[in-house]
């Protein structure tokens, strides 16, 4: 083979070439991960986001782009003592989140616990259903997104479509995810919800202010999860699960401010985290208030 | 260039000879085509509908398509269990083997590919899994890893498998120096698909069932059960239908090496469910789900038992020399070892690592027909690629496919290779 016609090397070169310049275009123009897309890049996919979401719900449809701010770390801690299940945070996430209505996708899962076996999710009921709660001898654990520290979720995502952004929210980019569900075996707290069908949300029950990395409408086949209702907090507002509880047994703030509520809760009360032998370092905290 | 023309001659008289034959060779064609079709129609309800259409629900993520994968990875490490015999200890009746089970490595990992493919929400966006114009989250994420080995064991055995059948093709024999490398480095790259296929499940702490360190030699233990167990039932069937000749000997020994393969296997699990059941923590819920059943859930208790007692039988028949070497009792024991290794690998080690899920729900799951039908579409894909590469690969080994009479100046371009003892592929031929 040593006798090559030199035709056939140029003929390779330009394929390479091409094949190098394809390449490069897909790379440059193609969709690209939002994790990595350069801030005025962002803009534009922010706009037509909002030019494709308003077109398709009739309303007016803004997609916020902001980003995490300077010395921000999000926490979050719940009193189990107050809670009394009323799933109201459930609701109020489903509609300020924009989750699929039918079929139904919920963030929030508030599982019902005996008092006798305290905090033990093997006879944990997430589908209590009594005309009224509480019920006598049980306490009420709701569930979401533990935004960990050591997040064992954005670890095994083989497309880097989920990450840690510098407040510490977990985030899902839902134009990269592949829908390959890796995330939802390694998430210990059965925090990740996959879109099995197409989602619904009713005619003029979109709640038109969103971010890219949050309650944007998302397609089917893709994974979505609390995100703090990253766009009120990144404006500075509680999330609508903080806001909605009747008996404020959800509390949220800055961990690093040292005068926040949050560093208060953790200075002063007897804080927990779920499943500590697995190190996942949540930030978000349950705690016995009273 | 020669080489192209060549080698493009090889590729039409291949397929030309893939799509002719006996009417029962076309007969089992259009069965498996029929197959494909019904996965086909399936797959097409699944992608309007969405994931919904499966039984697979958030707190059962994963089922049918990704056990049915699991499993499959161990019968595309089967070429190893063959190939290690043949090229370290020149043990020579197995030799001419070697090339079928790199063939049935090449069809598995094709079915491989194509489980992960019907499993993924957005399949149109597997690009972005590619190096360079996507992105690979390695070295975290091991599905990112998993996708890089399938990939190069895949291109391994491709490339060897091309090679041996373009050069008897040519009437040539094969380059040493191409095909002894690849073959050995071929032998730790199947080792590595299966661990690292392991370590996916494996390095989820979430998952208890799944988080123990025996699982990785537990998976090359059923795959050294299940890959040749496929083999000595394909191997019989090509000599009963084609003129190739396969002496009992190769078969006998591999069913040794099964039996031993079925007996780590089974240690590795007494071994886990000791663990399980003597210390007794709530993670002993999982195998309780599998073996027991949990609070009248009990669909894949009859599955569990049954993999055990197959695998039990397997043993016996596999161990003792009288009836390993009784074509009949092997090949019960073959059946038996393969049946009792896709349950307890595929169902067994999926579904008992999501129920109960991580909040201690029960959801059990059960496969839909949609499931049911994909994967069969699937396996009959595979099946099919097997079939065609087969007939070639037999038609070309017994010297009925050549390349005749040899285009002028083929001498002149190829390097002298060292002359081959008298035990390749088309030794005896």
């Amino acid at each position: 083979m040593d006798e090559k016609p030199p035709k056939a090397t140029r003929r390779e070169f330009a394929t390479c070439a091409a094949a190098a310049a394809a390449g490069f275009l897909l790379t440059a123009c193609g969709p690209r991960r939002l994790h990595e897309v350069p801030p005025e890049r962002l803009q534009r996919l922010v706009r037509e986001m909002e030019r494709e979401y308003s077109a398709k719900y009739g309303q007016d449809v803004t997609v916020s782009d902001a980003g995490p701010m300077p010395g921000v770390l999000f926490g979050y801690a719940l009193d189990i003592s107050r809670c009394i299940g009323c799933r109201r945070c459930v609701y109020a996430c489903v509609e300020e989140n924009n989750q699929s209505r039918d079929p139904q996708v919920q963030w929030i899962r508030v599982l019902q616990m005996e008092k006798e076996r305290g905090i033990d999710f093997e006879h944990a009921n997430p589908y209590y259903e009594p005309s009224e709660v509480p019920e006598d001898g049980h306490f009420y654990v709701p569930v979401q997104c533990q935004h960990c520290r050591n997040a064992p979720c954005t670890k095994v995502c083989p497309t880097g479509a989920t990450w840690t952004e510098k407040d510490g929210i977990v985030v899902v980019d839902y134009d990269w995810c592949i829908g390959c569900r890796c995330c939802m075996s390694a998430c210990p707290y059965g925090a990740r919800q996959f879109n099995w069908r197409q989602p619904s949300i009713p005619e003029g029950d979109l709640n038109a202010s969103t971010h890219y990395l949050g309650n944007r409408p998302r397609p089917r086949g893709v994974v979505e999860k609390c995100t703090f209702c990253i766009q009120r907090v990144r404006a500075g507002r509680y999330p609508a699960c903080v806001e909605v509880c009747p008996v404020g047994a959800r509390k949220f703030g800055n961990l690093l401010d040292p005068d926040s509520e949050i560093r208060y809760i953790i200075e002063h009360k007897r804080v927990m985290t779920l499943k500590r032998e697995l190190n996942t370092m949540p930030k978000f905290f349950y705690f016995y208030g009273t | 260039m020669t080489f192209v023309r060549q080698f493009s001659h090889f590729a039409v008289s291949s397929a030309r000879a893939a799509v002719t034959g006996s009417p029962a060779y076309w007969a089992w064609m259009v069965f498996l085509l029929v197959l494909v079709a019904i996965g086909a129609f399936a797959y097409a309800e699944q992608l309007r509908h969405g994931l919904g259409v499966t039984a697979l629900r958030d707190q059962v993520s994963w089922g049918f398509y990704i056990g049915n994968f699991t499993f499959m990875v161990g019968v595309a490490a089967a070429a190893v269990i063959v190939v290690i015999p043949a090229y370290i200890y020149h043990w020579k009746p197995i030799r001419e083997i070697v090339i079928f089970g790199e063939l049935l490595a090449v069809s598995a990992l094709v079915t491989c590919l194509l489980l992960v493919m019907v499993d993924i929400g957005r399949p149109e966006r597997f690009w972005h899994l590619i190096p360079l114009v996507g992105y690979l989250n390695v070295p975290s994420s091991l599905l990112a890893w998993d996708v890089i080995v399938l990939n190069l064991y895949f291109a391994v055995n491709l490339v060897v498998v091309l090679h041996i059948l373009y050069r008897e093709f040519c009437g040539r024999p094969y380059v040493r120096s191409l095909v002894v490398p690849l073959v050995l480095f071929s032998i730790p790259m199947a080792i590595s698909t299966h661990t690292v296929t392991a370590f996916l499940y494996n390095g989820v702490a979430a998952r208890p069932y799944w988080n123990s360190s025996i699982l990785a030699p537990q998976f090359l233990a059923s795959a050294f059960s299940s890959g040749p167990a496929i083999l000595i039932i394909v191997l019989q069937l090509l000599r009963r239908f084609t003129r190739f000749e396969i002496r009992n000997e190769a078969l006998w020994k591999i069913g040794e090496l099964m039996a031993y393969a079925v007996f780590l296997n089974l240690f590795l699990h007494g071994a886990e469910a000791f663990k399980e059941y003597y210390s007794n923590t709530e993670h002993l819920l999982h195998t309780r789900y599998w073996f027991q059943g949990l609070d009248g859930h009990r669909a894949l208790v009859p599955y569990a038992w049954s993999a055990v007692a197959l695998n039990f039988l397997a043993l016996v028949l596999l161990i003792i020399p009288k009836t390993r070497m009784n074509l009949v009792t092997l090949n019960i024991g073959c059946v038996a070892t393969y049946i009792g290794c896709y349950i307890e690998k595929g169902m067994g080690l999926i579904l008992p690592g999501f129920t109960p899920s991580t909040l201690g729900e029960i959801y059990e799951y059960a496969a839909t027909s949609v499931e049911v039908r994909v994967a069969l579409g699937v396996y009959a894909v595979g099946a099919l690629v097997f079939t065609a590469q087969l007939k070639v690969a037999v038609m070309i080994l017994l010297g009925e496919l050549r390349l005749e009479p040899r285009p002028e100046g083929t001498r002149a371009d190829v390097p002298a290779s060292p002359a081959l003892p008298a035990s390749g592929p088309n030794a005896h031929v």
